[in-house]
């Protein structure tokens, strides 16, 4: 038993890597490929559940210290690719199968139709986030970026139309050049110490020669530059605004959870190598000036903004903002929170994208040229030889169960939205600002907070004030202005998703204190990484 | 040598950069083709310029010094593959771009004169 045990850290990347390779065989029964790709979704969170169990000690003649490696080829560490599993990898985890499950759930009411590869697509963009989050090995985290970063551009296009295209075109060519970046810093990174084990690199930065030093952290700052377009931090993130907003609501949904893997590199690779020299910090005071800028950017974007989509996209850049600048003031007790505040605005973003694309509906169709979701062009239906058209504005030929009460639905679901992105109380967005506001100012008594924290204290003050002016202007006129507008039918499987994801925020708000022991327990083996290190250069063969 | 593989990779990325800084849609995918080939090389020289050493250790190896390092050459040929794949969906992408914009600018549009 504890032997299987030991594979379960390899699931969530080979589930989603053969169902999404079955998908492209499945091409005419649809009802076998939901339940494949549904089946294959409950099975990573099966396991990222289980594995955030695992984590908690809960098993410590496994695992010591809640740290598991599994070594794929049975070769040891710094020699064979290991995959890690921490605390905050099960958190990352956790957080893509839940996002992953409502997504797809809420894809099937109509995107998944629109082109036949949206199966293969949205199970290869899993398989790249799992991976990310699990592998130990440098090159490895530039194979799955690469891999979810594939997925991604197909299911950016997904649904086709100008503005996608234009969209897509910017954000390939940006995310190509940063993957050039990351391959520089990989290559100087090996050149230097010889080592792609993040492990081993820890260890061995400490033994490297004076002259050498200066081009390995050349190679560290590339890296850290790669990480931070993907992350979409200023000025590196003008492509992220329209390509999100054009993005499709499930595919944006996803997309949310894409920008926190430039974050969690950061704060994975920042905290390894911190622990192998005191000199060299990954994570350093430049950060919170990028943090600041990014928020700068968000707020004016988001005051200046009309459309629901875009307001939620620039809520995606500021919350990243908002975490650099809390990373960059280098307070260990504010990694805890960190984690909280991710969580709660993975969550709450994803839940906004859905009910972005439910609230589109509501359009009639004059003036539908502005939703930019119309019916797609005909070329598309053509092309994939899809016979049956729907169009998502008006679903009214489909079969389902719609809800009653789709209006009250719709203002309800927007209103917690703009609660947990303002962070405003009851919800989880309030608890995870005041953990990071209680943190940041206690961390030094009598003495009184630094001019930095005050700083961050401030932007955390405005991102809120500046979501709630925008969300609250364009709520003003989607649901209280009456012309131009209709009650939509809203189905079950669109509408659960979007309040399954409140849900969730609604229990991490109710469980706070397990959560954040949890989450503490996180940051401190985040910032004692000897244990990673250890255990990851102990591993032995995996048993057969 | 160090100094030709040098030139090659500095000219191969300074054109590339160039390119991918035009307006037109085919200078940028030549200039990710051209930096590709640059990083390429990049990785290779980072595993030491070396002649006349094998890269595969046979069985009676006892002098890794008689040998090339054997990653940055399993390195580059992940990321050839990778970047030969994301470069032919760019392409694609360009081609449904001019069709839909009707353009190869950039941004969809041209520019007011």
């Amino acid at each position: 038993m504890i032997g299987l045990l030991h594979h379960l850290l390899i699931i969530p990347i080979l589930a989603p890597l053969l169902i999404g390779a079955l998908q492209l065989f499945l091409t005419e029964r649809r009802g076998i490929r939901i339940a494949c790709a549904l089946g294959s979704v409950l099975v990573q969170a099966g396991a990222a559940l289980t594995l955030l169990y695992l984590t908690t000690d809960a098993m410590p003649h496994m695992w010591t210290e809640g740290v598991g490696v599994y070594a794929i080829g049975s070769w040891p560490a710094p020699f064979g690719i290991v995959l890690v599993v921490d605390r905050l990898a099960a958190l990352m985890l956790v957080l893509t199968s839940m996002v992953g499950l409502a997504a797809l759930v809420y894809s099937l009411a109509y995107w998944d139709r629109v082109a036949p590869a949206f199966h293969s697509l949205f199970q290869f963009l899993l398989m790249g986030l799992n991976g990310a989050f699990l592998t130990g090995d440098l090159f490895n985290l530039f194979v799955f970026f690469e891999i979810l970063l594939a997925a991604s551009y197909g299911l950016l296009l997904h649904g086709s139309g100008v503005r996608r295209v234009k969209a897509s075109l910017h954000y390939v060519a940006v995310n190509l050049v940063a993957s050039f970046l990351f391959l520089i810093g990989v290559a100087m990174i090996y050149g230097m110490t010889g080592t792609l084990n993040m492990a081993d690199l820890a260890g061995r930065i400490a033994l490297l020669a004076p002259q050498d030093r200066a081009l390995f952290e050349a190679g560290a700052a590339i890296l850290g530059v790669a990480f931070l377009i993907k992350a979409a931090v200023w000025p590196l993130n003008f492509w992220l605004p329209e390509a999100y907003a054009a993005a499709s609501s499930p595919i944006g949904a996803v997309f949310s959870l894409m920008t926190k893997v430039g974050v969690y590199a950061v704060l994975r690779i920042g905290t390894l190598l911190a622990a192998g020299s005191e000199q060299t910090s990954f994570i350093d005071v430049g950060l919170f000036y990028g943090g600041a800028a990014t928020i700068g950017y968000a707020v004016i974007g988001m005051l200046g903004s009309y459309r629901l989509g875009r307001i939620v996209s620039l809520y995606v850049v500021s919350s990243t903002g908002l975490l650099f600048m809390a990373l960059g003031l280098r307070i260990d007790a504010l990694t805890a929170p960190v984690m909280l505040y991710l969580a709660s605005s993975v969550l709450a973003t994803g839940a906004f994208f859905m009910v972005n694309g439910l609230v589109q509906r509501t359009r009639t169709l004059q003036v539908r040229e502005a939703a930019d979701v119309g019916p797609l062009p005909d070329d598309t239906y053509i092309g994939f030889d899809i016979q049956q058209r729907t169009d998502p504005l008006s679903p009214r030929d489909e079969i389902g169960v719609a809800i009653p009460a789709a209006m009250a639905f719709l203002g309800l679901t927007f209103v917690c939205c703009v609660l947990l992105v303002a962070g405003l109380p009851p919800l989880s967005g309030f608890l995870a600002k005041f953990a990071l506001l209680r943190t940041a100012l206690g961390q030094t008594p009598g003495t009184g907070a630094s001019w930095y924290t005050w700083a961050f204290c401030a932007a955390v003050i405005v991102t809120g004030v500046a979501a709630m002016i925008a969300l609250t202007r364009v709520g003003m006129r989607l649901f209280w202005s009456v012309r131009g507008r209709t009650t939509p039918r809203l189905r079950i499987i669109e509408a659960a998703p979007a309040a399954f994801l409140i849900l969730l925020c609604l229990a991490l708000t109710a469980g706070a204190g397990p959560v954040m022991t949890y989450l503490e327990s996180a940051a401190q083996s985040l910032h004692s990484p000897q244990v990673y290190i250890r255990v990851v250069n102990g591993t032995q063969q995996v048993a057969p | 040598m160090e100094l030709v593989v040098a030139l090659a990779i500095g000219v191969l990325t300074g054109s590339g950069v160039w390119l991918i800084l035009r307006p037109r849609t085919f200078q940028v995918i030549m200039g990710l083709a051209l930096i590709s080939y640059g990083v390429n090389l990049f990785i290779f020289s980072m595993g030491r310029l070396v002649t006349d050493r094998p890269p595969i250790v046979g069985d009676l190896a006892i002098d890794p010094s008689a040998y090339a390092d054997p990653v940055p050459q399993a390195l580059i040929l992940t990321a050839i593959v990778i970047s030969f794949a994301t470069t032919a969906l760019f392409l694609v992408l360009l081609l449904a771009a001019r069709g839909l914009t009707g353009t190869d600018h950039v941004d969809g549009k041209e520019p007011d004169a």
